[in-house]
């Protein structure tokens, strides 16, 4: 079907960040992760009759980390506060969160667009809460098992202002974020685990009215998925309202290997919460030598780190934007060109060949069989002069297949630049005696001719001796000798 | 043995005069010869008591004194008490067998303490006559016709009759005091915040507390002085330096401001009940204490204050009990709601459901504010009335109850007139104030209780006045009749 032009998309989104702290938010029980259910599920996570929580300073120090790196309020006090309902895998019946006084006020980020604009979206607030647990509908004959392994796990969830407004903005905003908490070292940021969750809440008006109904999307556990999930609800809100429907405020399940989404409950049979402030725990109160202290130890931001390389490094403001934008790729970049003695090389490979290589094996950087030492000691290798930039390719192809580092696989593969010119005037003068008729064509041309059939020269050349050449140098002996 | 007093035992204990085991065997005897009839033990721990005593003899024999060494406590059931069944007077916990031990339990045993049992309460200590148990009511030692109060009944009672020389309880809106106040024993509710609540049940949180009940003022100090203390695990327990609770009870009254609030003696107070405080006042006086009128306008709400407060805490604490983890689960559920349902209707009594609903209601939105709210509200201006009148006075004194235990059943169906008489001791839950009911004499031959209320964390000026008090009278030291 096709749509009527202007529509206004209207998106917001709501974070889950999982904090990498060693111990849960209320029980000191360990956070690790992969051990059979149950393992890590102490009195308290059991909500035991009797039990207390007692909150984990650096989960506090975490949040406060974020809310500095996106410029926000830093609440002097804020209230942990209990949202009642009932849940197999919610052991007391209710979340310990934050409401009406979260930890993190307002705040802002900026996002940058592939055609180079840039944006700011408002964080309307983030807040301190636990997690749950998990049910396991397998294996239990019809029955529902609960691992309380994740219950209690700490996590941030921001909350955005309703500030984006197609599917591009909501990526680079997400990403942004992962890129911020990344950085910061308080979230692994591993979106397959869950450790990042976007929620996406979506509404259309035309431009002018007020804000049509939103719905909400879940489990959008990549930024492709989030860009296609947002594309899909957008399509389909504007297929009910031209078709004279309504929207349905409604929670919507995402499923990226159909592309599909469903409804999953509509606000007919949401829960009525009953927040109140958690009486077993007191206010957090926070100094503000405790917010200095932090402020002093922030690590570097995506947009200082940005700006780093287009001073220190020369690169281009997309170059600079594209490899600050990770951490791991940020880290990549630095130790190749670090290693390598060549930021600009470096940055060129690293958004080159290995991206196309990464993004063809579907990897992340972190999961690079090219270590970026051995990117680096390829660009050594290639500034030295011991390999021409096409043999470098060889070489890179040959390391990310597991044959070794560059100048092993170099030596081993005799891949090294021909450096005696002796040998090299030998081949040139063979290759020239072997082709009279190129070289009368070649002495009859003008100099604009001679320049495109030298090609012809060089390539013989290079067949010879298998690429070792040193292009250049093979062209210097040819003009000489032609 | 069993009229003497903890702090008589323990001297007798180091003398040499009879051993723990002696002791413990004694008491043991006593609860199965006269539980019968009274019903304040749930659960009876004679194996653990005789092992413990044996070990406190030995530590004894060491010259290991601690405070409470080989002296028989009995604990309420609402204290997690590992390998032993802690029921918290609900079906649903009655096949609940705590896998940890509650701080308070774990301080006691530490310093001596041979547990007997664990002793019978109102269920999750939600109600003042120790009729919502699931393990059926407790009798008052003083009239088997009656009730013992709640929710601490068990503890009370025992103690009346002199089955256990020392217990603990708790107190949400008097439930130590009051209990103490219609059986003739001292029982007092500390600062909140003094004693831990880890792993004490949780009826509401931001009210219970857990304290002592003895037969006089020096033996609540002697087992204060045990308990009280900063806890790690219990964000609210407050990291204050205990005090020399049995050090000062002997300080002189003399010049002690008496605030007596009009509040406390109301037109329509039972004029005997009002006779008999003013008449303990009168004793203290006499020892140079000065009376000082006083009023605290806002108590007035504090029952309705509370009876929002509390359920709305506790329909969140009680959200637990769910019939998945622990605790009471329904005969083959059909599918998850019906496990909810009827587990949750199953195990839980009747009061605690009325409870319950209440507190679910006074959170729902769009009733929040007017009344979870409000009561917030009222409940500063009661903090705020306390903390002017103690500038001028040292301690508030008026009656704890403002009735004496009353017949079994004779409130069964009027829950709100039940609740009403709470008026006295409710305000200092409110409040997180220390407060402690003591023995002041009988009415028509029923005790009758009178409360000395102090500020944040004067446990040990109230035990100080209340000890005074008991040097000079002997109604602390009368035992009903018929427990021989």
């Amino acid at each position: 079907m096709s749509h009527s032009g202007n529509w206004e998309v209207v998106i917001g989104l709501e974070v889950h960040v999982q904090l990498a702290t060693d111990s849960k938010i209320f029980s000191g029980t360990s956070t690790q992760t992969g051990d059979e259910p149950n393992r890590h599920a102490s009195l308290i996570d059991l909500g035991m009759p009797g039990t207390l929580p007692v909150v984990n300073k650096e989960a506090i120090r975490n949040a406060i980390r974020f809310g500095l790196a996106v410029n926000a309020d830093i609440a002097r006090r804020s209230v942990f506060e209990r949202k009642n309902y009932f849940y197999p895998d919610l052991p007391k019946g209710y979340q310990t969160t934050q409401l009406a006084e979260p930890i993190v006020g307002a705040g802002e980020v900026e996002i940058q667009l592939e055609n180079g604009d840039k944006k700011v979206v408002r964080i309307h607030h983030a807040h301190l809460e636990e997690d749950a647990g998990k049910s396991l509908h397998e294996d239990f004959h019809g029955q529902t098992g609960i691992d309380l392994n994740r219950a209690g796990t700490p996590l941030i969830e921001i909350v955005s202002e309703p500030d984006m407004s197609s599917a591009e903005e909501a990526v680079a905003f997400a990403r942004k974020l992962h890129s911020i908490v990344t950085s910061l070292g308080i979230c692994d940021g591993d979106m397959s685990q869950g450790n990042m969750r976007f929620d996406v809440n979506i509404s259309i008006r035309r431009p002018g009215e007020p804000l049509g109904t939103r719905t909400e999307t879940k489990n959008l556990n990549s930024f492709r998925f989030m860009e296609k999930a947002i594309a899909l609800e957008v399509a389909r809100q504007i297929d009910v309202l031209e078709d004279g429907g309504e929207i349905v405020q409604e929670t919507r399940l995402y499923n990226g290997d159909t592309n599909t989404a469903r409804s999953m409950r509509t606000k007919e049979d949401a829960n009525d919460y009953r927040y109140f402030p958690c009486p077993d725990l007191l206010p957090v109160m926070v100094s503000e030598e405790e917010i200095q202290t932090l402020r002093d130890q922030l690590p570097e931001l995506p947009d200082a780190r940005k700006a780093r390389y287009i001073g220190r490094y020369q690169l281009s403001d997309y170059d600079a934007e594209l490899l600050s934008g990770s951490i791991a790729t940020a880290r990549y970049f630095e130790a190749a060109a670090e290693h390598g003695g060549d930021a600009k090389l470096a940055a060129n490979w690293v958004m080159g060949e290995l991206a196309a290589k990464l993004n063809a094996e579907d990897k992340d950087i972190s999961e690079s069989p090219v270590s970026a030492e051995h990117l680096g000691e390829l660009i050594q290798r290639l500034k030295d002069g011991t390999i021409s930039s096409k043999i470098a390719k060889q070489v890179f192809e040959a390391c990310w297949n597991g044959d070794g580092g560059p100048d092993q696989i170099i030596e081993a593969q005799g891949l090294k630049q021909m450096s005696d010119s002796g040998e090299l005037e030998k081949i040139v003068d063979q290759v020239i005696a072997d082709s009279p008729a190129q070289v009368e064509d070649y002495r009859n041309s003008d100099d604009a001719k001679r320049k495109k059939k030298i090609g012809f020269f060089v390539g013989q050349v290079m067949k010879a001796t298998q690429g070792k050449a040193n292009p250049q140098q093979v062209n210097q002996l040819l003009q000489e000798k032609l | 043995m069993h009229d003497k007093t903890l702090t008589e035992l323990k001297a007798g204990l180091h003398a040499g005069d009879f051993s723990s085991r002696e002791l413990t065997e004694h008491f043991l005897d006593r609860i199965k010869r006269h539980d019968g009839e009274l019903n304040s033990f749930i659960t009876v721990t004679e194996a653990q008591a005789l092992q413990q005593a044996d070990a406190a003899d030995q530590a004894i024999a060491a010259g290991d004194h601690r405070l409470l060494t080989g002296l028989p406590i009995a604990h309420k059931d609402i204290f997690c008490t590992e390998g032993v069944r802690t029921s918290c007077g609900s079906r649903m916990l009655d096949n609940f067998v705590a896998p940890y031990t509650a701080t308070t339990v774990e301080k006691m045993a530490r310093e001596g303490a041979v547990m007997l049992g664990k002793t019978n309460m109102d269920e999750f200590a939600m109600g003042s006559s120790n009729e919502t148990s699931f393990y059926g009511p407790v009798k008052n030692p003083w009239d088997t016709e009656r009730v013992p109060g709640g929710s601490s009944g068990g503890a009370a009672a025992s103690l009346a009759a002199r089955l256990t020389p020392g217990a603990t309880g708790t107190d949400t809106g008097g439930s130590i005091r009051q209990p103490a106040a219609l059986n003739s024993v001292t029982g007092l509710k500390p600062t909140y915040g003094r004693v831990s609540r880890w792993g004490m049940i949780a009826f509401a949180s931001s009210l219970d507390q857990a304290g002592p009940l003895g037969l006089s003022a020096a033996d609540c100090a002697l087992m204060l002085q045990a308990m009280a203390g900063h806890d790690e695990k219990d964000s609210t327990c407050l990291n204050e330096p205990v005090d020399d609770y049995l050090g000062a009870l002997d300080h002189s009254v003399d010049g002690l401001k008496i605030g007596v609030p009009e509040e406390f003696f109301p037109d329509n107070l039972d004029g005997a009940i009002a006779d008999n405080a003013r008449e303990a006042m009168r004793e203290l006086e006499k020892q140079g204490a000065k009376l000082v009128k006083l009023s605290l306008p806002s108590i007035k709400l504090s029952v309705p204050a509370y009876y929002v407060i509390a359920p709305a805490e506790a329909s969140s604490n009680l959200s637990r009990f769910d019939g998945v983890r622990f605790g009471y689960r329904c005969e083959d559920p059909k599918d998850l709601e019906d496990l909810y349902k009827r587990s949750r209707s199953e195990g839980f009594g009747a009061e605690v459901k009325r409870r319950i609903l209440v507190g679910t209601y006074a959170l729902s939105a769009g009733y929040y504010d007017a009344y979870y709210k409000r009561a917030q509200k009222v409940r500063r201006l009661i903090r705020d009335d306390f903390s002017r009148a103690f500038k001028d006075v040292d301690v508030i004194m008026g009656p704890t109850s403002p009735e004496t235990a009353f017949k079994l059943g004779a409130k069964a169906d009027d829950p709100v007139n039940m609740y009403m008489a709470d008026v006295f001791t409710i305000a200092v839950n409110l409040a997180g104030l220390p407060a402690l009911s003591m023995p002041s004499g009988f009415i028509n031959g029923l005790p009758a209780g009178t409360q000395v209320i102090g500020n944040y964390f004067q446990e040990g000026r109230i035990l100080n006045v209340a000890h005074r008090y008991q040097m000079a009278t002997d109604w602390h030291q009368q035992a009903p009749g018929g427990f021989a």
